[in-house]
C-alpha cells in the first residue's frame, strides 16, 4: 500500500532544484501558494503552467514517476472540476442534454480551479521529491530561528522532527514484521467485518507501543551517553548555504508574480 | 602494555529498587590503559549493570568508581562520559542521525566542537571504521554490522580513553560480528585504544588480553583467556561455552592423547598433534 | 504435510521504481518429517523463502504447494487460515509479538484464532509452557514482567500451542546466551524427533545446521546455491568459504589437520566426538610406528 505512494518521498538526483537551499525552496512554495491566486485568465494560467513545468523539468525527476505517484490526488482534482462544472450556473449554456446543462462559467471555473489545485500539488511534490526530509527540517529550523527570542523551543522541535524522520522507516519495518507474526498466528488484517478488523488492531498496536517505548528509552540512554544535554552549547554540523542560484530562483518567482499582475484581468 | 590503571572499581555494590538480590555485589577490579578486557557472564550475571555504572547511567550504592583518577559522581559524569565511549547492543536504537555523517557528528555537536574540526573528525573516524564511502547513507539501508561500525565511529570521534562494547555484537550475523571485532582489533592495535567488551560470546572473549567472569553479581574469576578457559566444565555450569580448540583438546586427552595443555588456538593444537605424531 | 516450492520467484514492490528481486528459481522439497536448515548471508533471500512457507507472501512466479493448497501469483487465495494453522512460524525475536495481559491468554491467542475452544486452548497452553521449559505458574503472569529469555520461550509456546504440522524457525536463538541457545535448539530437536514435526530452520549457525538438520539449503544472492545432506554440503567446504560463509568448526579443524598431516580422512566428520576418534586413531598409529 505504502509502496506506491511517492508523496513525501525523496528521489535522489543531481539537479539545480536538488541543490537549492531548502530555505529558498520553502520560501518559493510559500510564495507560489500566494501567487497562484493572482491568475484569473487563460494567459496567466498558461504562464503558471509554463513555470511549473519548467521547475519539473529542471528537477530531473521523471514525469511519469510524478504522475504515477500523484494518481490518488488526481481523482480529487477531477472531482473538484466536476463539482464546478455541474454546480456553477452562470454564463451561457454550452451543452444541454435534457435537464442536464453545462454553463460556460462552470467550464471555465472547473478548469481554472482544478488547474490551480493541480499546480499547487505538483509544486509541493517537487519540493518533497528533491529535498530530503532532514533538509526540510533544517530549513524550517533556520527560518523559525527568530522565534527563539519569544522562547519558542525551535531546537527541541527540530530534533524531535529529525528523530521522527529517522525512525519512520524503522517503525514501518517493525509494523510489517509484527503484522506478519500475528497473521501467522491467525489474525486477519485484510478481510472480515469491520468489528473483527478493529479487534485485530490490538495485537498489532500493543507490541508496537511496547517496542517504541523500549526504543525511546534506549535511544535516550544512548543520547545521554554521547553527551546530549539539551540545545545549549551545542554546535551544528549541518549547514545551509544560500547561494546565487537561490536568490536567482526567488527573483524568477517574483518576476512571475509581476507578470501575472500585468496580465490578469 | 603499560600497567597504569585507567578505571578503578572499589567494592562496588548495586541493587535495583524492585529486586531483592544485588545486581552487583562487592565488585573490585582495575582496567589498564591499552588493554582489551572482556567481561563475560550469562544473561543476568550483572555484566550489563556494570556497563551502566561505568557510564554514569546509574551510580553505585556502595563503593567507588574512579576514571583517570577522578571519582565518578553526578558532578563529574559529563567529563567521564567524554572519556568512556559506549556502544550499545541494538544497532537501531543508538543511531540518532538521519544519515551516517550526521550520526557521527551527534556527539561532537553535543560537546560543542567547532564545525571545521567536526568535519575533520567525522571523516577521519569514519575512515578508521571503513565506512567513509557511506557518508550520506540512511540507517535503514545499512546492515547491522555497518550500523555498529558507525556507532563506533561516533564514539571514537570524541577521542575517548576507553570504549565499552555492551553486547555490541550480540544482535549481528556472523559477518557483521566479524566486521565489528576486526574494527575494534585495529583500533586497539593502531591507536592504543582501551577496550572493554561485555559479552557472552566466547570467541570474542578469547581475543581479549584479560577476561573477567561474572556470576550472580559477583566477580567470579579473573585471568588471561588461557587461564579462564582451563575452567572448562565450570564455564558451562555458569551458562557459558568453551571455545572449540579447548573442547577438542579435552576430548583428545580423554581418548588418551597426551597434550601439554588445553589449547586456545586451533593452529597450536594442530602443531602439537603433528609433533606428537612424528616425534614418537 | 509436505511443502513444495517450484521455481519460485519473488519481487518486492513489483512494478514500481523500487522493484527488487529477492529470490528466483527457488525449488525446494520439504517432505513431511524433514528437518531442513536454510543458510545464507543476510539478504540472501532466506527470510523471503520463509514467508512463502505459510503464504504470507505469494510468489510473483512459480508455485508453492502446501499440503493440498497450491499458491501461485494468479490465484486469489481464500482460506489461508488452514495453511497458517498447519505451518507455524517462530519469527526472529518472537518476544516482540507478545501483547496479552497474561502469558496464558497470549499462548491461547493463536489457537483460538483458529477456532479452538477456550478450554482446549488452555489445556494446550499448559502443555506448551512445559514444552518450552517453563513452569505452569508463569501462565498467570504478565508477559512483560518476564526476562528476555522467558519471553522468547512464551512466544514459542504460543506457536507450539497451535499444534502445527510444520514449524518454521527464523533465527530462534538470536541474542541468547550460550546456555539459552543450546536449550532452545535441543527442545526443537526433541520435538522434531518425538513428534516427527517437520522443522525448517533459518539460521546463520553452521553448527546448528550440521548438528540438527537432515537437509541443508544454501542460499546465495536469491538463488539456491547448493542443497543436500550435511555430509554432502560440508564434504567440499571450499565453495562455502568462497561465499564468505562459515563452515562448522569441526569441518574447519579437520581440514587443518588434513593439511598439516597431508592426508585425508575417509569422510567428513560432523561431530567433535567423531573427529576426536579419527584424530586419536591417527596419532596412535603414529606412536606405534
Amino acid at each position: 500500500m505504502m509502496d506506491k505512494m511517492i508523496f513525501g518521498r525523496y528521489v535522489p538526483a543531481q539537479s539545480i532544484i536538488h541543490r537549492l537551499d531548502p530555505r529558498s525552496k520553502l520560501l518559493m512554495i510559500f510564495l507560489f501558494v500566494c501567487i497562484v491566486f493572482i491568475a484569473n485568465n487563460p494567459a496567466t494560467y498558461a504562464l503558471l503552467v509554463v513555470y511549473t513545468f519548467l521547475m519539473v523539468s529542471l528537477s530531473k525527476v521523471p514525469f511519469r514517476f510524478i504522475i504515477a505517484g500523484l494518481k490518488p490526488v488526481l481523482w480529487l482534482v477531477l472531482f473538484t472540476m466536476l463539482l464546478h462544472l455541474f454546480l456553477t450556473k452562470e454564463g451561457e449554456i454550452i451543452f444541454q442534454a435534457g435537464w442536464f446543462k453545462i454553463y460556460e462559467e462552470g467550464l471555465r471555473q472547473g478548469i481554472f480551479i482544478s488547474m490551480r489545485f493541480f499546480l499547487l500539488i505538483l509544486m509541493t511534490s517537487i519540493l518533497t521529491l528533491t529535498t530530503t526530509p532532514i533538509e526540510i527540517t533544517d530549513g524550517l529550523e533556520s527560518l523559525l530561528h527568530p522565534l527563539n527570542k519569544v522562547k519558542f523551543p525551535v531546537h527541541e522541535l527540530a530534533l524531535m522532527m529529525s528523530i521522527s524522520l529517522r525512525f519512520i522507516p524503522t517503525l514501518m519495518q517493525e509494523t510489517d514484521k509484527i503484522m506478519k507474526a500475528q497473521t501467522a498466528r491467525g489474525v486477519d488484517f485484510t478481510s472480515g467485518p469491520i468489528k473483527e478488523r478493529m479487534k485485530a488492531i490490538i495485537p498489532l498496536l500493543i507490541p508496537l507501543f511496547v517496542s517504541s517505548f523500549k526504543r525511546a528509552e534506549e535511544l535516550a540512554t544512548a543520547m545521554e551517553a554521547r553527551g546530549y544535554r539539551g540545545g545549549e552549547g551545542r554546535t551544528k554540523y549541518r549547514q545551509l548555504s544560500w547561494g546565487f542560484k537561490d536568490t536567482f530562483m526567488l527573483l524568477l518567482l517574483v518576476l512571475l508574480a509581476l507578470l501575472l499582475f500585468l496580465l490578469r484581468t | 602494555m603499560s600497567m597504569k590503571p585507567l578505571v578503578q572499581l572499589n567494592n562496588v555494590s548495586f541493587q535495583y529498587d524492585i529486586q531483592e538480590n544485588y545486581a552487583l555485589q562487592d565488585v573490585s577490579f582495575e582496567i589498564y590503559e591499552g588493554e582489551w578486557l572482556a567481561i563475560v557472564g550469562h544473561n543476568g550475571s550483572g555484566k550489563s549493570t556494570l556497563a551502566k555504572l561505568l557510564n554514569g547511567l546509574q551510580y553505585p550504592q556502595e563503593g567507588t568508581i574512579t576514571v583517570d583518577g577522578m571519582l565518578l559522581s553526578e558532578e563529574t559524569v559529563w567529563e567521564t562520559r567524554r572519556m568512556i565511549g559506549m556502544v550499545f547492543q541494538n544497532p537501531d536504537n543508538q543511531f540518532v542521525g538521519t544519515t551516517v555523517q550526521d550520526d557521527v557528528a551527534f556527539g561532537l555537536e553535543n560537546n560543542g566542537i567547532a564545525r571545521d574540526d567536526m568535519i575533520e573528525r567525522v571523516n577521519s573516524s569514519l575512515n578508521k571504521v571503513k565506512m567513509a564511502q557511506f557518508l550520506d547513507q540512511e540507517p535503514h539501508h545499512l546492515s547491522g554490522g555497518q550500523k555498529q561500525r558507525v556507532a563506533i565511529a561516533g564514539v571514537i570521534a570524541l577521542r575517548p580513553s576507553v570504549i565499552i562494547l555492551d553486547e555490541a555484537t550480540s544482535m549481528l550475523d556472523p559477518r557483521g560480528r566479524e566486521e565489528v571485532l576486526e574494527t575494534v582489533r585495529e583500533l586497539k592495535e593502531t591507536h592504543n585504544m582501551t577496550v572493554i567488551s561485555i559479552t557472552h560470546d566466547l570467541e570474542e572473549a578469547a581475543k581479549a588480553d584479560r577476561i573477567i567472569v561474572m556470576n550472580k553479581g559477583k566477580l567470579y574469576r579473573e585471568g588471561t583467556p588461557e587461564e579462564i578457559f582451563q575452567m572448562d566444565e565450570e564455564l558451562v555450569k555458569l551458562g557459558l561455552d568453551i571455545p572449540f580448540p579447548v573442547k577438542m583438546s579435552k576430548l583428545l586427552k580423554e581418548q588418551g592423547i597426551s597434550l601439554s595443555r588445553h589449547f586456545l588456538s586451533e593452529e597450536e593444537l594442530v602443531a602439537e598433534l603433528w609433533t606428537s605424531y612424528y616425534n614418537k | 504435510m509436505d511443502i513444495l516450492l517450484q521455481q519460485v520467484e519473488y519481487r518486492y514492490q513489483a512494478n514500481t521504481p523500487f522493484e527488487r528481486l529477492a529470490i528466483k528459481d527457488v525449488s525446494i522439497d520439504i517432505p513431511s518429517g524433514t528437518f531442513l536448515a536454510i543458510i545464507g548471508h543476510t539478504g540472501s533471500g532466506k527470510s523471503t523463502i520463509l514467508q512463502h512457507l505459510n503464504a504470507l507472501l505469494k510468489p510473483t512466479a512459480g508455485k508453492v504447494i502446501i499440503g493440498d493448497k497450491e499458491i501461485t501469483s494468479e490465484k486469489k487465495q481464500k482460506n489461508l487460515k488452514d495453511v497458517r494453522q498447519k505451518v507455524g512460524i517462530v519469527f526472529q525475536f518472537p518476544e516482540h509479538q507478545l501483547f496479552e495481559e497474561t502469558v496464558e491468554r497470549d499462548i491461547c491467542f493463536g489457537p483460538m484464532n483458529f477456532g479452538i475452544s477456550e478450554d482446549e486452548a488452555k489445556r494446550r497452553a499448559r502443555i506448551a509452557i512445559r514444552q518450552v521449559g517453563l513452569s505452569e505458574d508463569i501462565l498467570a503472569k504478565s508477559p512483560f514482567d518476564l526476562s528476555g529469555g522467558q519471553m522468547r520461550r512464551v512466544a514459542i509456546a504460543g506457536v507450539l500451542a497451535m499444534e502445527p504440522d510444520v514449524i518454521v524457525l527464523d533465527e530462534p536463538t538470536a541474542g541468547l546466551d550460550p546456555r539459552g541457545r543450546k536449550e532452545i535448539m535441543e527442545m526443537f530437536h526433541a520435538l522434531h524427533q518425538e513428534r516427527k514435526l517437520s522443522t525448517v530452520l533459518v539460521t546463520h549457525s553452521m553448527e546448528d545446521a550440521s548438528r540438527y538438520a537432515d537437509q541443508i539449503v544454501i542460499m546465495h544472492h536469491g538463488e539456491v546455491y547448493k542443497k543436500g545432506t550435511p555430509e554432502e554440503i560440508f564434504s567440499s567446504p571450499e565453495g562455502l568459504m568462497e561465499l564468505g560463509l562459515d563452515v562448522p568448526e569441526v569441518v574447519r579443524f579437520q581440514q587443518k589437520i588434513e593439511k598439516a598431516f597431508q592426508m585425508n580422512f575417509p569422510k567428513t566428520c560432523l561431530s567433535v566426538e567423531q573427529l576426536t576418534e579419527e584424530i586419536a586413531a591417527l596419532v596412535k598409529r603414529g606412536e606405534q610406528r
